[in-house]
């Protein structure tokens, strides 16, 4: 059974300039991505993952569909990335998704709002090749959990204690 | 039956041939290292006159192969997008009513795509442009954007221009100086 090693990454940002920027960058870095210019139809994409994963237990039939990062802005007209941040942590199939937030203003209050929401980490833009690897031991780490309890039918939340 | 003179003028026309070609191989790579020359120079200057900054450069080594078309393609987006913006921000100003808070939210966008092209000469006449709006200064804010469209339109001819000078090296089949980076400081 071959199973699709690349990873899927979700980018939110409603301007077309970074949309373009963020998605060649990662694209470099060889993940596949889809971009999106709001938290609304960012929601929506997942939206259907969710109910997905909640039928069933079986992640590879849905590979491409899966998302298993998601790099948002901040500043977004309507949903903001800390509107969409804390609407994807209080999902219940959502929330193991790591989230990333971008932002072109350093305003620390902002900061540690994101971080203590539950966000792995804040990219001051203009987002670099550099920020961007930095994303690869997010998912590993959080591939790694669903992939070892497929494997052994153990439930995640007994790995949870002893892996971690 | 051999034709000793026939045999000579194939000969010496294929050397004259092969000479040719040479040559024009040779004239082409002058013509490539030329091009690349200007090509550096030409970016070198932009930079010099504060009209881009260093992630201009990001942006040139996120082109390669798999991709040729990337730096062309952001350009041209950046342009697109800016155009609209500040016809936008003059619609605004023009009102009787000026809507502060979405001339915010306009400058605030203009800003973070310049930033991200590293037209800097633009990026930094929106910040001037943010203080006039906060300010609720309309006039000032006029200024502003003249200042703001300037810097636009001076962006906007440098970089159709670099843009050439690239396809023209792309056309004489060489390949685009690839610049190096400031170490990203973690």
């Amino acid at each position: 059974m071959a199973v699709d090693t690349q990873f899927h990454v979700l980018a939110v940002d409603d301007s077309i300039v970074d949309r373009k920027l963020i998605e060649r960058l990662l694209t470099t870095s060889s993940f596949h991505v889809t971009a999106v210019d709001s938290g609304t139809k960012a929601l929506e994409l997942l939206g259907l993952q969710g109910n997905e994963t909640r039928d069933s237990h079986h992640h590879d039939h849905h590979q491409d569909a899966e998302v298993n990062l998601i790099i948002t802005d901040y500043c977004m007209p309507g949903m903001t990335g800390y509107d969409l941040l804390r609407k994807i942590k209080e999902s219940e199939s959502l929330k193991d998704i790591p989230v990333v937030i971008m932002s072109s203003e350093n305003i620390p209050a902002r900061i540690n709002r994101c971080l203590e929401e539950g966000a792995e980490e804040f990219f001051l833009k203009p987002v670099r090749l550099s920020d961007v690897d930095k994303l690869k031991p997010h998912l590993i780490r959080s591939k790694s959990k669903v992939q070892y309890s497929l494997d052994n039918k153990i439930s995640s939340y007994e790995i949870h204690d002893e892996v971690f | 039956m051999t034709n000793p003179t026939n045999d000579t003028t194939i000969i010496t026309t294929n050397i004259f041939k092969l000479l040719k070609e040479n040559l024009l191989t040779k004239r082409m790579s002058n013509r490539v290292t030329e091009l690349q020359k200007e090509f550096v120079y030409y970016t070198s200057s932009l930079f010099d006159q504060g009209i881009l900054n260093d992630q201009f450069n990001h942006l040139q080594l996120l082109q390669d192969e798999s991709n040729p078309e990337f730096l062309a393609e952001i350009v041209n987006l950046f342009f697109q997008d800016t155009q609209k913006l500040l016809d936008d921000l003059t619609k605004n100003l023009e009102q009787e009513n000026v809507d502060f808070l979405m001339l915010d939210k306009t400058l605030h966008h203009i800003k973070g795509s310049s930033s991200s092209i590293g037209a800097v000469g633009v990026q930094n006449a929106c910040v001037a442009f943010v203080t006039c709006s906060n300010e609720k200064n309309i006039e000032g804010c006029w200024r502003c954007l003249e200042e703001a469209r300037n810097a636009y339109n001076v962006v906007r001819s440098k970089l159709d221009t670099l843009l050439k000078i690239e396809q023209e090296i792309v056309a004489a089949g060489g390949s685009i100086p690839k610049p190096s980076v400031e170490p990203d400081e973690e």
